[in-house]
């Protein structure tokens, strides 16, 4: 469903500190499948996430979605369809301090002008499958690296994309939390999403629910 | 349309969870903006107020004002001039006026001592304004006692105190006879301190003014419209008292703004990066920061133009008092009457509003136009 | 499900605006009654500027030249040297009665 064709990215282009993350990457996400990016730290590995869900503009190459190309598209409709396509599970959590759980996750769908009673009430639904029914008014510093994460899961899932794109969504987390949010990740590979993880943490690899691995050195995949 | 509503609902439900995240640096934020417009609104209100008074008060005042000049200064008038102005076609009638000033060692003040036009007191006899009689604590009945020219105590009777409701035109005013006057001062009769000139046709008041220039080259003439136009300047909002505390308080605005101008923390731009990566787009983090700035500044307009009403209309601008009165020992008490100005509220209102606005506004446009990959590069 | 009560942040917004609102239009509603009142009082003193033949008023009778603002000569707060220094807080508020251009 998702096409990479020669896709580059370069930072500081032109300049001293010029770098290539990404360099010609031809890929394509299947619909329905857990693919892993897997690599060294520098590998551009989250580069190359953010290429596969619109985050990050390609210097070069195209991106295709159902076979649309998206590369050029404006800022506003890429938003549009990034919002409605792909839920973003970030490395650090990324969640705004001082804001509750239940308003962190309700955040994206903001935008989508869809009824308040609506997302409040699957915000609530999906935190209570994530485990954190019970915490939805806490503040989002005084969870646990554990629950934060399962909070950034339930946020990616309040627009109800098909596709979920996870930065290594285990690290900072120790094996036994680790498994907890692998468990989710399946659980939700169960209910028909396509997955894109990028890790280098074996755990990942060790259970059996990445179905495709690609490897990354360099910013290249390798064969 | 629902959806445009609501995802504006939705957006200011986040800009109000925003504000309640630094609930007391927010909360002083608004306590400051309505403190600024409170002191802006009561000085334009007060400015206004203070104009309306003195134009309408005035309406009553002589037409015409006549000086003579020697020298340069004030001189005192002979009787003469005024048949001489008396004379002159569109003047319908002339009317020396008497009246000095007397400064009053008891309590440290300037009396204005004046010979009414019509129902002056009798011989030793003296009415007083207001403020003077309760300063001194003098009431009908009593005796005032003040030295003449030659250093003699003169001892009048206060046969009644002026209407303690025209205290802004009365504060100092002594009211007595023609003679009592005259023995007080030491001034000769036939001798006036200037004249007033009522004319046939107002339309004419300018074209009498140069009759009268060009009859008695000597004098100054001053026609009501100027002694409108002095408390005008006074009281005008660009000039005078009002741009003293404007130019403060524009200072201390700009700072505001300039603050909010000068740039996010690191905090803020983070958190509109991962708006970003979530699905917003730049419109919308602009949206949200709108509403912030468009709630927040309407919030301390609205409550700071309404203590300034109260400030002005109902308590009689305390916070004026000491700057108004300066150095004077008599001050009056005077209520302004309101007027509800539109147009006033609205230049206000939109030069609180706008400039705290736009001031928000620009740093966040410079965030909201950011990559939202920026989160994921940490 | 519901945890804890949804209140929403635009409602406590449109509630604190319209109550300001509120107040701001009621003082701005009682202006013609206060207005009425305070013209009663003017006539007062309106009825005094006519009576005597008043020009100016006695805001600030700390000195001479401020005390009849419109008839004070123009050189008035300049009588002991060009270049002094004001002495009077008023007079620095008041400029010179300009004429008519």
């Amino acid at each position: 469903m998702i096409e990479l064709v020669g896709v580059g990215k370069t930072f500081n282009p032109g300049r001293d500190n010029e770098f290539h993350a990404v360099r010609e990457v031809s890929l394509s996400i299947e619909a329905g499948r857990v693919t892993a990016l897997r690599g060294p730290s520098g590998s551009g590995k989250t580069t190359l996430l953010g290429l596969i869900g619109g985050l990050t503009r390609p210097s070069v190459g195209r991106l295709r979605l159902h076979g649309r190309d998206i590369s050029a598209l404006p800022e506003r409709f890429l938003t549009a369809l990034r919002r409605d396509t792909f839920g973003f599970v970030f490395q650090q959590f990324q969640l705004i301090r001082d804001l509750s759980v239940l308003d962190n996750v309700m955040l994206p769908a903001v935008p989508t002008g869809r009824p308040h009673a609506d997302i409040r009430a699957r915000a609530l639904r999906l935190l209570d499958e994530v485990g954190l029914g019970r915490r939805a008014a806490a503040r989002v510093q005084w969870l646990s690296g554990g629950e934060a994460q399962r909070a950034a899961i339930a946020r990616a899932l309040i627009n109800d994309p098909p596709v979920i794109l996870a930065d290594e969504p285990t690290a900072h987390l120790d094996s036994a939390l680790s498994r907890q949010i692998l468990e989710i990740l399946a659980e939700l590979r169960r209910c028909g999403r396509t997955l894109v993880i990028a890790s280098h943490d074996p755990l990942v690899f060790e259970m059996d629910l990445v179905e495709r691995v690609v490897d990354l050195r360099d910013g290249r995949v390798l064969a | 349309m629902n959806t445009w509503i609501e995802r504006q609902r939705g957006l200011i439900d986040t800009t109000v969870a925003n504000l309640r995240r630094r609930k007391a640096r927010n909360l002083g934020l608004l306590l400051a903006y309505v403190l600024l417009v409170f002191l802006l609104a009561s000085v334009v209100l007060f400015g206004d107020g203070m104009r309306r008074e003195a134009r309408l008060l005035l309406e009553e005042a002589p037409e015409l004002v006549v000086q003579r000049l020697t020298a340069g200064r004030h001189d005192l008038m002979p009787a003469q001039w005024l048949e001489r102005i008396a004379d002159l076609r569109g003047v319908a009638a002339v009317e020396g006026r008497l009246w000095g000033y007397h400064h009053d060692a008891a309590v440290g003040a300037n009396l204005t001592l004046q010979v009414p036009r019509e129902a002056a007191p009798a011989a030793g006899r003296v009415h007083l304004g207001a403020t003077l009689a309760r300063l001194r604590g003098l009431a009908p009945g009593d005796v005032l006692s003040l030295r003449d020219h030659a250093g003699q105590p003169h001892a009048f009777v206060v046969e009644a105190l002026l209407d303690s409701r025209s205290e802004l035109v009365s504060a100092d005013l002594v009211l007595l006879g023609e003679a009592d006057f005259r023995a007080f001062f030491g001034i000769a009769a036939g001798l006036y301190t200037d004249a007033a000139l009522r004319v046939v046709n107002p339309l004419e008041t300018r074209t009498v003014a140069e009759k009268v220039l060009a009859r008695l080259p000597a004098t100054r003439v001053i026609s009501r419209e100027e002694m409108r136009r002095t408390y005008d300047a006074v009281f005008n909002w660009r000039q005078g008292l009002p741009l003293m505390v404007l130019s403060v308080l524009l200072a201390a605005f700009a700072l505001l703004a300039w603050d909010k101008a000068s740039g996010l923390s690191a905090e803020e731009r983070r958190e509109i990066g991962i708006l970003k990566a979530l699905g917003w787009d730049s419109g919308d983090v602009l949206a949200m920061k709108l509403w912030e700035g468009a709630l927040l500044s309407l919030l301390a307009f609205l409550l700071g133009y309404t203590l300034a009403w109260l400030h002005v209309y109902y308590a009689g601008a305390p916070l004026f008092e000491p700057v108004l009165k300066g150095w004077s020992v008599l001050y009056p008490h005077f209520a302004l009457a309101p007027e509800v100005d539109i147009s006033r509220i609205v230049s206000l209102a939109l030069l609180t509003v706008l400039p705290y606005v736009a001031a928000t506004l620009v740093p966040v446009w410079r965030a909201a136009t950011l990559d939202p990959d920026e989160v994921m590069r940490e | 499900m519901a945890l804890f009560p949804a209140r929403r942040g635009s409602g406590l917004a449109a509630w604190l605006l319209a109550g300001s609102l509120a107040c701001l239009l009621l003082v701005l509603a009682d202006a013609s009654r206060m207005a009425e009142e305070r013209a009663r009082e003017r006539a007062q003193g309106r009825a005094l500027v006519a009576r005597v033949g008043l020009t100016d008023l006695a805001l600030f009778n700390e000195a001479r030249y401020t005390r009849h603002l419109s008839q004070a000569d123009q050189h008035a707060a300049f009588q002991d040297h060009p270049g002094a220094l004001e002495h009077f807080p008023a007079g620095s508020l008041a400029g010179p009665a300009r004429p008519s251009p």
